[in-house]
């Protein structure tokens, strides 16, 4: 069981500290993704799926005041590492990201055949040569002229930088690759030939994602699991089938019933009301303020519990 | 190279118009094409990139067009052309009677005071070193209310309109103290200020969070049902289209390739890239996951030298050899109100 496990995430925590108190941006964070496979991180800007994202690669900004819990990878215990060893490690070797606006964060002063050759020569010790040779296969991957590699970032299109820095997280053979919002500035044609892409990619070099997006349209293009994020705690995990025919916390069918359809014909709904401050988040659950299904249980935390499989933070299921 | 916008000249000689506007009609675009000239060294004739080429449709009183094409279509052209900020190259806009042409100085100013226009980022549309309070003035101090109640009074009112209520709680706010959709809430209400008929609505709630989208689209409706405003909605994502507008035109390359009801739209469309679009958009389902998507090959052409004939032909699967890349296609009528410039329906 466990070798099927390439990721286990327990009990994180990413505190920021601020003028006005700490910032609970990931708050006790747990799930699990299998390998060779994707799960997408759900949720509304501001609920901290970033700061996940951030806390798992250990890009820490120099506010934190508090990170804790165990990150596994290949079972071993990651968060025991120092900074230094996980820089040699882990980082780019064994997890790399494509961040948020990746394709507007490339160097304009540098080819970009370089910059996805550069993580090979600090990471893997190639030579220059051998580097921009595992960085031409790479942009075979993800459907780049090869030509391009002399060019700068201004004489490509959002579509093609956007796989330029997909290109540059496989540079380094990982076996998980962190993908924050990786098409929300694309046009419709683009974002389906970018998840093309990335289904490519998964299915011939075996490679895991975590997706975070706040898009649950798109999201279904490459999830196999799907863990819903609200308020800085995962709030359900299931598998993508059963999340998308029937989610199981009110939050997420909030979430599933607010998204427009192209195809049938529900009218879309949307959420009442914003999602708590981080800084004071609510005692008891933190959706109960907006929850339509609110009783008096929820003035406490709601434990987790299992439905058939499938994790839920709701009183509802205990 | 430096673009120039090239100054306009109606050449259809002054108030003739290419046809009869209706009396039920509040915008007709006619025929309009908006180029820009290149300039080699500031000075040498490099060509021109024709945004908006040949772009011809008729908007009533209280209805919704929605525009739908991917970046650099040139939907933002022909929205800023109608806004009355760039020239119409050839061509012509008429707008409650108004000619666009024909406005100089302060008539301009007039004719751009008229039209609403709600931006794609909120939060780069307002000012941040501006109060809500300074923001929502300054329309009404440029377009001359010089009574201070009569500008709170307005302010108030289109401040409930929007469901920001009460307005004090938010008035002495800066922009980035309010989430995405307030923000976007306030770019609205500035936009309903002076009491316009048309709303030109760039990409409204593609930068918001899902959960907020349709609120704001609900919005949108709901201020549209109760004063009878037309709306201009220009999008790249076809799944929000439908719950907001009645008619769409697809546009690729500065023309308009599809226009139909947008039910029609979705059930039968026609255009090879219309069907591209459509295949290309999701639906939630896990099923997704397991498919690859049918995309055409390529990317949309440079606007400087345009293909010749259908603009469409270099990615398109059905192509005509002999035909589409020789003669640009007209539009052919395939059902009643639904026009697609395809040879595949001649």
């Amino acid at each position: 069981m466990t070798d099927k496990i390439l990721l286990s995430v327990e009990d994180l925590v990413l505190h920021f500290r601020t003028s006005k108190g700490d910032v609970r941006a990931v708050d006790g964070v747990n799930f699990r993704l299998g390998r060779d496979e994707a799960v997408v991180v759900l949720g509304e800007s501001g609920c901290g799926k970033t700061s996940l994202a951030k806390a798992i690669l250990r890009l820490l900004p120099k506010n934190v005041s508090t990170y804790s819990g165990r990150v596994y990878l290949n079972g071993e215990d990651v968060m025991q590492l120092s900074d230094e060893q996980y820089r040699r490690q882990v980082r780019w070797l064994r997890m790399s990201m494509v961040p948020q606006a990746a394709m507007n964060s490339l160097n304009p002063v540098m080819k970009v055949g370089d910059q996805v050759a550069e993580p090979c020569i600090i990471h893997n010790g190639l030579n220059k040569e051998q580097a921009l040779a595992q960085a031409s296969k790479m942009f075979q991957h993800v459907g780049v002229p090869l030509d391009f590699l002399h060019r700068y970032a201004f004489e490509l299109s959002g579509g093609m930088r956007q796989r330029v820095a997909i290109a540059m997280s496989l540079v380094t053979s990982p076996d998980l690759i962190v993908l924050d919002e990786p098409t929300s500035a694309l046009d419709v044609l683009t974002q389906a030939n970018i998840f093309n892409v990335l289904k490519g990619i998964k299915s011939e070099l075996g490679i895991s994602f975590i997706l975070i997006t706040h898009d649950i349209a798109t999201s279904s293009e490459l999830a196999n699991s799907v863990a819903v994020m609200y308020a800085g705690q995962i709030v359900e995990t299931s598998d993508a089938h059963r999340f998308f025919h029937e989610p199981l916390h009110p939050y997420s069918q909030k979430l599933m019933a607010s998204v427009p359809r192209l195809r049938g014909h529900q009218e879309p709904d949307f959420i009442t009301g914003q999602p708590p401050s981080l800084l004071f988040p609510p005692t008891g659950c933190r959706f109960a303020e907006r929850c339509t299904k609110r009783f008096d249980r929820c003035s406490q935390e709601p434990p987790i519990t299992e439905q058939d499989g499938r994790l839920v933070k709701c009183w509802l299921y205990s | 190279m430096a673009e120039q916008n090239v100054i306009g000249k109606a050449q259809n000689g002054g108030l003739a118009m290419d046809r009869e506007i209706a009396d039920d009609v509040l915008l007709s675009v006619q025929n309009l094409r908006v180029w820009f000239e290149l300039r080699r060294f500031g000075f040498g004739h490099a060509g021109y990139v024709r945004a908006v080429d040949g772009v011809d449709f008729d908007l009533h009183y209280g209805k919704t067009i929605a525009i739908v094409g991917e970046s650099g279509c040139g939907k933002s052209s022909l929205m800023k052309t109608i806004l009355g900020l760039n020239t119409p190259t050839k061509g012509d806009i008429y707008f409650g009677g108004d000619q666009l042409t024909a406005q100089r100085g302060e008539n301009l100013r007039i004719y751009r005071s008229k039209i609403g226009f709600v931006q794609q980022d909120p939060y780069g549309a307002l000012a941040p070193f501006m109060s809500i309070q300074r923001i929502l003035e300054e329309p009404l101090i440029v377009n001359g209310i010089k009574s201070k109640e009569e500008r709170v009074r307005r302010i108030n009112k289109v401040m409930g309109e929007v469901k920001m209520s009460p307005p004090e709680d938010f008035l002495q706010k800066f922009p980035h103290m309010l989430s995405g959709g307030q923000q976007q809430r306030i770019v609205i209400a500035r936009a309903m200020l002076l009491e316009p008929k048309l709303i030109v609505a760039d990409e409204p709630v593609s930068m918001l969070d899902a959960s907020v989208r349709v609120e704001i689209l609900k919005l949108l409706r709901g201020l549209q049902e109760e004063h009878n405003l037309a709306f201009i909605y220009i999008t790249h994502d076809l799944s929000t289209v439908r719950y907001f507008s009645e008619r769409v035109f697809v546009m690729y390359a500065g023309q308009a390739v599809e226009k139909s009801r947008i039910e029609d739209l979705i059930r039968n469309p026609n255009h090879p890239y219309t069907l591209a679009l459509l295949a290309a958009t999701s639906d939630p389902d896990a099923d997704n996951a397991t498919r690859f998507r049918d995309v055409p090959p390529g990317e949309p052409p440079s606007l400087v030298k345009p293909p010749k004939g259908c603009r469409f032909h270099p990615r398109c699967a059905q192509m005509i050899a002999g035909l589409c890349n020789e003669q640009e296609p007209p539009h052919f009528e395939t059902e009643p109100d639904h026009l697609v410039a395809c040879w595949l329906y001649k």
